[in-house]
């Protein structure tokens, strides 16, 4: 261990990591100045966290509404190659993302190897949907007249994502993903116990040309940042994934977000297996259909 | 004028007229630039608003009134190379008793032929307060020199036609020579003006060869610009003649020009129009896109041959409350 | 000369109406044991008949049909046996699309031309759309395999309507509903349930199983009980966004699907290039159809200040031409409002306009002495803060506003919760497209405004709801993923 080798004065010291907040494309610490403890499967100190507050949120959600317009109207090719770009910068960081899953997770590192490939290769999967997607949902409808009718999905806007609790890495993936890969802007809750892969993902994020605010990461306990976005009248949509498991504040996080009918993902009974297929449905959750109609004629 | 502010052509048209009442001083590029400024015509939006003011349901007293009032409003027409002289006496007793069974019956507005056969007209209507139309300037095609096109229309005013149903050069106008379009008018106007009695000059546009609603208001435009007294959808030579949206346009023209200059000019749709529901159709439409002044036969008229006899059917039924036949009504 | 037009008015002879209606349940109809109620004819007051209120239990019995066809019939069906019925009822709607449109106009006040020409052939063309699905469902979602399993349905849809569209309304819920293989419990707006009664009577004629459809009519209770009943798996409801939020806090941290079309404050943007004939006809339609009892109303105008006076004054030219009276005359334009209680928000927020310093304009217009009415009216010199340029007025009033470059349509547009529909006039084809992509809306009506059809996606951004309805899209809301 890293800590042996420093008293053992026959090695240099290892620079530690300030596990920090994710904002706009910084990396603040909380403005509540707290951090918790985050401690391996085993409750080995592994790192103190921010313990991200409500203005934290807000903040994150104010960053994420000047990000949305610009990320929504980037090319969807471009889009996809940011995507793709976010799964190359993470192949090479590998080894500190297997390292955070298996100490998080308490599995081995085969098993956290095996997390960490199904995590790039997802960002790859999803990265392929940002030019296709419409091509796939969207449609031109035959109305019954002279019109040109054609129906398109366009982003929700911005989106809380409460991220899995158990699976730090690959379902933080699953659900972050494929609501960015369509143009929204994301405030991304990590699993509180298990949040360094989030964080790491931050780093991976802000050097992988995901502009600044397009996600955004809170660290910490739940309650003190989810029924703050949950209310948040500028934010557009939940995916209350995080929440399994845990009906009652599921319910009242659902009913916090009809102040403003944001679109809600409701969360499983138990956390899904996220190595399956995913789908198109958390893509398509997150898309507003937009018909357009004009008149043919001379 | 000197700017024409798009989507103001009303504010554009009269500051030009007034500075200048006749119009000479447009220059050709500030007559393009007017004209192309027109607000766009939209045609399936134009389509609908016809379409829907087709479905106006007329009635009892209201359609007794339209029928007579479209009979009043009737350009009684031949323009047929066989026409004689006495095809045209027949024409004109028709017009002055549409029926003669019933004197009540109102008489059309006028008789339209060639100008040749313009004196009969003249000679059998005398008295009768029916005017004589004759069409010309090498109608229907306008394919002659001006100058022909100009002693065609001064020898139908000198035989004594009220009016002049002359045709626009549409050939000139489609490859935007709105210049040439307008000068001819212009030019026709003034050779009409030696008559001793000017007659009125009515300008076919012939929308049916104008391809859009587009050009078809452009047209009008043009053809109120220099000077028509009425603007006149067809010459009934080519299909489509009147249609309610082409009319709905122009209509829209003369209702825009008198807001913006204050002069009224008169709508004929002509051709196509045989039933009494359509034509009862364009006086709703007159009714409820220019309002009462047009309804009038001075500012709108039917160029029609057929129509007469249905709409005598109509009034007869509205009358009698049983359908008539075509042995009860007369041939001409 | 004028032009007056006599009455001419739509024959009532073909509506056969009872003195009084029950439930419509397990494929007959049977007392309520609420309450009865009176349908009221909102242009006369007059008392069309009386209508039975559902109770809880009635609510109850109506969800346990719905809940006993759709297992051992409904579901099991093939589908190309569901999309017959479906065409069934298709052709029997039109075969009685007469007496329907009257019924329609009796009722909720429309003109009949509007019933005859809009409201009755889009329900017969929502049917036949959707019965065509109902044998196609592995097509219906992306990533289903062809030939492989049909999607399955949800269960039992509790769905509640608005007073605006009454029967058009129940088209849009039970045509797909039904494609999918769901069954479903109805509850009609109460001021407008009879054309939801005369459909009770048209299903049996169809001979749709029993329990396929069932109707139960009241007001708001009954509503909440088809909703929050807890053998409910898919809620659907159109109506205000205030009814909408409740009904999304009553079904939160349950597994009921829901969609919602909810209000809307669209802007209907016309710019100095459109063409201005066909916009004021846009206008007019956008916001004095149905007396402006349309969701997707294009309620706010906004006007390129180089072009405001012209298009004013056209605006207010055709305004003069509306007509207002019976709606059962042809010629009738707008007819009644559909309710006391709705004349008397359209009043109170008309009220508040002229209070807050707008301009308030209607033509001179003479309304019928006996029930409700509101003159077609335009307010000008409207404020972006005003409340009539925020609140949905849901009558004939319009709010004029101005804007003078492309981004401050476009702000001015966005700038309100809701976002259902937006109108866009220009003869630019670019810009078109460019304000298209801009506005936070689920329709955008570009030259044209307020065409519906069932192949075309409907609803709303923001705070006008989820979902949608009509098109392959509307299918999502009835099936399961």
């Amino acid at each position: 261990m890293p800590a042996k080798a420093a008293a053992s004065g026959s090695a240099r010291l290892d620079v530690k990591k300030t596990y920090k907040l994710f904002i706009g494309g910084k990396f603040p610490r909380s403005e509540s100045g707290r951090s918790y403890v985050v401690t391996d499967a085993r409750d080995r100190f592994l790192a103190n966290a921010a313990q991200a507050s409500r203005k934290d949120a807000r903040d994150a959600v104010s960053a994420a509404r000047k990000a949305f317009a610009g990320w929504a109207t980037t090319t969807p090719y471009n889009r996809g190659q940011v995507l793709y770009r976010v799964a190359e910068v993470m192949e090479s960081r590998r080894d500190q993302f297997v390292a955070d899953v298996a100490a998080g997770e308490g599995v081995t590192r085969p098993s956290a190897s095996k997390a960490v490939d199904l995590a790039i290769d997802r960002w790859v999967w999803y990265a392929g949907w940002a030019d296709k997607i419409a091509q796939v949902v969207g449609s031109t409808n035959p109305v019954a007249g002279p019109y040109f009718d054609f129906s398109v999905p366009e982003p929700t806007g911005v989106v809380a994502v409460l991220a899995p609790q158990g699976s730090s890495l690959l379902g933080l993936v699953s659900v972050l993903a494929p609501v960015i890969v369509s143009g929204n802007a994301a405030v991304v809750t990590a699993s509180y116990r298990r949040p360094l892969p989030a964080i790491t993902m931050s780093e991976v994020l802000a050097t992988s040309d995901v502009p600044a605010g397009v996600v955004n990461v809170l660290t910490g306990q739940l309650a003190d940042t989810v029924p703050t976005l949950a209310s948040h009248q500028d934010v557009n949509a939940i995916d209350l994934a995080g929440a399994a498991g845990d009906a009652e504040n599921a319910r009242l996080l659902e009913v916090a977000a009809v102040d403003n009918l944001k679109r809600v993902l409701r969360a499983d009974d138990v956390e899904p297996d996220w190595t399956l297929d995913p789908g198109l449905s958390r893509i398509t959750r997150f898309l507003e259909t937009k018909t357009v109609w004009h008149p043919m004629g001379l | 004028m000197t700017t024409t502010t798009r989507g103001e052509p009303a504010i554009a048209a009269r500051t030009c007229l007034a500075t200048d009442a006749g119009g000479t001083t447009w220059s050709t590029a500030e007559l393009t630039r007017f004209l192309q400024g027109l607000p766009s015509v939209d045609q399936v939006g134009c389509e609908a608003r016809a379409a829907a003011l087709a479905t106006r349901s007329i009635k009892t007293t209201s359609k007794s009134w339209a029928i007579d009032l479209a009979i009043s409003m009737i350009d009684l027409t031949t323009l047929e190379g066989q026409d004689t002289p006495g095809k045209v006496r027949g024409l004109c007793a028709k017009a002055r008793r549409p029926d003669p069974t019933d004197p009540s019956c109102p008489r059309v507005a006028a008789v339209c032929v060639y100008p040749d056969l313009v004196p009969v007209a003249v000679q059998s209507l005398a008295g009768s307060g029916v005017k004589v139309a004759s069409v010309a300037t090498a109608f229907p095609s306008g394919r002659a020199s001006q100058a022909v096109k100009l002693l065609d229309a001064a020898d139908a005013a000198a035989a004594g036609a009220d009016e002049v149903d002359m045709v626009i050069d549409r050939g000139a106008f489609l490859t935007g020579d709105y210049r040439r379009v307008y000068d001819e008018i212009v030019g026709t106007k003034e050779a009409l003006a030696d008559a001793p009695r000017p007659p009125h000059l009515k300008v076919i546009l012939e929308t049916g060869e104008l391809a859009t609603y587009d050009n078809v208001r452009r047209a009008s435009w043009l053809a109120m610009l220099a000077g028509a007294d009425f603007i006149k959808t067809s010459t009934g030579k080519v299909q489509p003649a009147a249609t309610l949206p082409v009319t709905l346009v122009m209509l829209e023209a003369v209702r825009d020009f008198r807001a913006a200059t204050g002069r009224m000019v008169g709508v004929k749709a002509a051709g196509g129009i045989s039933a009494s529901k359509d034509a009862i159709r364009y006086l709703v439409m007159v009714n409820e896109t220019v309002g009462d002044d047009w309804l009038d036969p001075g500012w709108f008229r039917f160029g029609a041959s057929r129509l007469l006899n249905d709409l005598l059917m109509q009034r007869s039924k509205q009358a009698t409350g049983r359908y008539s036949g075509p042995d009860y009504v007369t041939m001409d | 000369m004028a032009f007056e037009y006599a009455p001419a008015p739509e024959s009532r002879a073909v509506v056969d109406l009872r003195s009084s209606y029950g439930l419509f349940i397990g494929g007959e109809f049977v007392d309520g044991h609420g309450s009865p109620f009176k349908a009221v004819s909102p242009a006369t007051e007059e008392v069309l008949a009386e209508i039975a209120e559902a109770s809880d239990a009635d609510v109850d019995r109506a969800v346990a049909a719905a809940r006993r066809a759709y297992t051992r019939t409904w579901s099991k069906l093939p589908g190309r046996e569901r999309a017959k019925y479906l065409f069934r009822i298709a052709r029997i709607v039109q075969e009685r699309s007469r007496e329907l449109a009257v019924l329609e106009s009796l009722d909720n006040g429309k003109p009949i031309r509007e019933a005859r020409d809009v409201d009755i052939p889009l329900v017969a063309a929502y049917f036949f759309y959707y019965a065509g699905w109902a044998d196609k469902l592995t097509y219906a979602l992306p990533g289903a395999r062809a030939g492989g399993p049909a999607p399955r349905p949800l269960g039992v849809a509790g769905q509640v309507i608005p007073w605006n569209f009454p029967l058009m309304m129940l088209a849009w819920k039970i045509a797909p509903a039904l494609a999918c293989g769901n069954t479903v419990v109805l509850k009609p707006a109460e001021t407008t349930s009879l054309t939801a009664l005369l459909f009770a009577e048209i299903c049996q004629q169809a001979d749709l199983p029993p329990g396929v459809v069932n109707i139960v009519t009241g007001a708001g209770d009954v509503g909440r009980a088809v909703v929050a009943h807890p053998d409910v798996d898919k809620v659907a409801f159109t109506g205000s966004t205030e009814v909408g939020k409740t009904i999304a806090r009553t079904v939160a941290g349950t597994r009921k699907s829901v969609t919602l079309e909810l209000g809307g404050k669209a802007a209907n943007i016309v710019f100095d290039d459109a063409p201005l004939d066909q916009a004021v006809e846009g206008i007019v339609n956008g916001i004095f159809f149905n007396q402006g009892h349309v969701c997707c109303a294009g309620s706010r105008l906004l006007v390129q200040e180089s072009v405001y006076d012209d298009l004013l004054a056209r605006l207010k030219r055709r305004m003069a031409t509306l007509r207002v009276g019976d709606p059962l005359d042809k010629n009738t334009d707008i007819g009644a409002i559909n309710s006391a209680e709705q004349l008397a928000k359209i009043r109170e927020l008309s009220d508040i306009g002229e209070a807050e310093g707008a301009q308030r304009w209607s033509p001179p217009c003479e309304l019928p002495d006996r029930g409700f009415w509101f003159a077609p009216t335009i307010f000008t010199g409207v404020s972006q803060s005003d409340r009539i340029a925020r609140e949905e007025i849901f009558g004939p009033v319009l709010s004029v506003l101005t804007f003078r470059t492309p981004d401050e349509a476009v702000a001015k547009a966005n700038n309100t919760p809701y976002g259902l529909s937006a109108g866009v006039w220009t003869d630019k084809g670019s810009r078109i497209l460019w304000m298209a992509d801009r506005l936070r809306a689920g329709v955008v009506w570009a030259n044209t405004f307020n065409r519906f059809d069932p192949t075309s996606p409907f609803g709303g951004y923001k705070e006008s709801g989820y979902g949608r309805e009509g098109g392959r899209h509307g299918l999502e809301a009835y099936l399961a993923r």
